[in-house]
């Protein structure tokens, strides 16, 4: 997918995810519709990579990252984690296949059982799939909150007398434990202040470094992700819009969502600050469970064509390694999209 | 804190994560009025066990020259009616009280959690499951006390002998008919529970239904089981004493604390004293063990503890 050259092995692809909920009413609790969380997505990630996600709030971003662990039962499409398809297959052959993906959850504080303590946090997935002693698996433990920077003392400890960064780094050693492959985060630092998000997402690419983790990386926070990611997928309303390496995304966004998204991102030098044109999109985003005909964001986008109204824009490699889903880069507009894109730059 | 430099002013030597419950007794120990209720609950249970060997007087003796006296050097605790010892026969009630309603609590407890755990976490056994706790919540509760005792008593009687007989009816029956809040308190919070993050964390870890239940849970629904445990002893006491007042309970001349009650109720005018003791002895041991149910929530919840 990308250049020739590099041929990486691919840890994760997914192909034409869909996640939808079913929406029941009425005495007789009749199915009704159903929310299109997230609706027909498609991605690979190259070993040891970080591919970030984002995206506005509601827009599929969290349920993509679970329906690929598979923590619902999918729609439809598939998803291969390390050569296996795990996209259709029962939990109780998922469960072997558990340690090699883990994930690191938004909100460090609930997604610690309160009465368990750290050392029980941390040893629960070693519990599950190894068969340690009970010395060996504490040492194991230990090496863990090393490895995350927690002191070894706080292993009897319990979840809320920490802070939210110890406990995000609890989590994180939760998700090590197994020595995983494969990572979703997310939103790991959304729920931290500044600092901290620092610090934790600066143990996480060390982490990435020591141990060679993939990271899926979901955020809203389009500064992070740029530090972070290799690559950028952009989602709206259940799609993946924008898929480009973390340059070309940020410096020559493609899509017009993209391009409103970024205008977004506050800039620290006021004097630039000052100069920034940001593209305001109106309305709201539309119901996920009737989006509209066409592209989904046909409603607001400022370069909307007739096109748009009828036609769902396909997913598609515009340059290599360079994925857009818009009308704009149809080959018989080709011409018109170049000089845009310099305009914009 | 967060990194793992050594805080000097932080000496705890690595030690190997102890058993929780050793914090829990920690914690259990400084909460004075369960520390109380747990030794008087102690006392209660030790005197009604080895109290009929050690007192000398029988609960069955009848000595109809010394009837209705007060406390007094030889009776204690005053005699009754027929000249029988009370002391002897509070003793010897305590017994069966104490055994029924913790039995009888026990039993409402397991199936209460059960059932309440069951609707909670499975989606599919929601609407059976509480449908048929409805049913039970709605079934008129004395006829149906009559229809089973009627039914069951003598069989029973004859396969348990008399006293063992009856014993396992009350408690089944105060049981099947306890566990219906018991039941919705748990699931309530078994649904609240289950959309919880840590056990979203746990199935990404690949924990199986059945050690989720266990391990992440039950530990958190501990609390309304616990509230629901202490007042199921309560009401379980009082329940068997309302039976035995019916004539559906243990024969009327085998002493528990509810029959005591309720055969001094005819003399409260005269011997108010009579009614005072058994009376006295319910509502400590139903004080002391909520007491004891305050103490045991506090201490299993590590939130608490320590504060």
């Amino acid at each position: 997918m990308f250049d020739a050259s590099a041929p990486r092995k691919k840890i994760v692809e997914v192909r034409d995810l869909k996640m939808h909920f079913p929406i029941f009413a009425g005495v007789f609790r009749k199915r009704v519709g159903e929310v299109k969380a997230v609706d027909g997505v498609s991605f690979d990630i190259f070993e040891g990579e970080t591919l970030g996600l984002v995206g506005e709030s509601g827009c599929g971003k969290s349920t993509c990252g679970r329906a690929i662990l598979r923590l619902y039962d999918i729609t439809e499409g598939s998803v291969v984690i390390d050569g296996q398809e795990i996209g259709h297959i029962p939990q109780k052959k998922l469960r072997p296949l558990r340690p090699k993906m883990q994930m690191v959850f938004q909100d460090p504080q609930a997604s610690l059982d309160p009465r368990m303590t750290v050392a029980a946090i941390i040893g629960e997935p070693l519990v599950e799939h190894t068969n340690l002693g009970r010395a060996a698996r504490l040492e194991r433990i230990y090496e863990l909150m090393d490895a995350v920077g927690l002191n070894r003392n706080f292993a009897n400890r319990y979840p809320h007398e920490f802070s939210g960064g110890q406990r995000q780094r609890i989590g994180i050693a939760r998700a090590l434990a197994l020595n995983p492959k494969f990572i979703v985060c997310d939103e790991p630092i959304a729920a931290l202040d500044v600092s901290i998000q620092a610090q934790v997402v600066n143990l996480l690419e060390e982490l990435q470094k020591q141990l060679g983790l993939t990271y899926l990386f979901i955020s809203h926070d389009l500064s992070m992700v740029r530090h972070i990611a290799d690559r950028v997928a952009v989602m709206y309303l259940g799609k993946v819009v924008e898929l480009a390496s973390r340059e070309d995304l940020y410096e020559r966004p493609r899509h017009p969502y993209t391009e409103a998204l970024l205008s977004a991102v506050p800039d620290p030098d006021p004097a630039s600050a000052e100069k920034i044109e940001r593209i305001i999109l109106k309305g709201d985003v539309p119901s996920p469970s009737n989006p509209p005909q066409g592209c989904n964001f046909c409603t607001r986008c400022p370069r909307v064509m007739p096109i748009c109204q009828h036609e769902e824009p396909e997913f598609r490699e515009v340059t290599p390694g360079r994925f857009v889903a818009c009308h704009l880069y149809n080959t018989d507009l080709q011409q018109e999209a170049p000089a845009r894109t310099e305009a914009a730059s | 804190m967060t990194d793992h430099t050594s805080d000097p002013g932080f000496e705890e030597a690595t030690r190997p994560p102890r058993s929780q419950w050793w914090d829990v007794w920690d914690q259990f120990k400084t909460h004075k009025g369960a520390l109380l209720g747990a030794g008087f609950f102690l006392f209660i249970v030790v005197a009604v066990m080895i109290g009929p060997w050690l007192w000398p007087i029988p609960y069955d003796a009848i000595d109809i020259r010394a009837r209705n006296q007060g406390p007094s050097l030889a009776h204690p605790f005053g005699t009754d009616q027929l000249g029988r010892d009370t002391l002897a026969r509070m003793l010897k009630g305590g017994q069966t009280s104490v055994a029924v309603g913790i039995t009888a609590m026990a039993l409402s407890l397991f199936f209460g959690t059960l059932v309440g755990v069951l609707a909670g976490y499975f989606k599919k056994l929601d609407g059976p499951l509480m449908r048929f706790t409805d049913l039970f919540l709605a079934l008129p509760l004395l006829p149906l006390l009559l229809v089973i005792i009627m039914l069951f008593r003598d069989p029973l009687r004859a396969a348990f002998g008399p006293e063992t007989g009856i014993f396992i009816l009350i408690v089944f029956v105060i049981g099947i008919t306890s566990w219906m809040q018991t039941a919705r308190i748990v699931r309530g919070d078994v649904l609240a529970l289950k959309e919880r993050e840590f056990v979203l964390a746990a199935r990404s870890i690949g924990t199986p239904d059945r050690r989720m239940i266990t391990r992440h849970l039950l530990p958190n629904v501990l609390s309304p089981i616990m509230v629901s445990a202490t007042l199921g002893i309560a009401n379980a006491i009082i329940t068997e004493s309302a039976l035995s007042f019916l004539g559906l309970g243990f024969p009327s001349d085998f002493p528990t604390w509810g029959r005591l009650l309720f055969d001094a109720t005819d003399y409260l005018q005269q011997y108010p004293e009579r009614v005072i003791w058994p009376g006295l002895a319910i509502s400590l041991t139903v004080l002391a063990v909520n007491y004891i149910g305050d103490g045991l929530r506090d201490a299993l919840d590590p939130r608490i503890r320590g504060r």
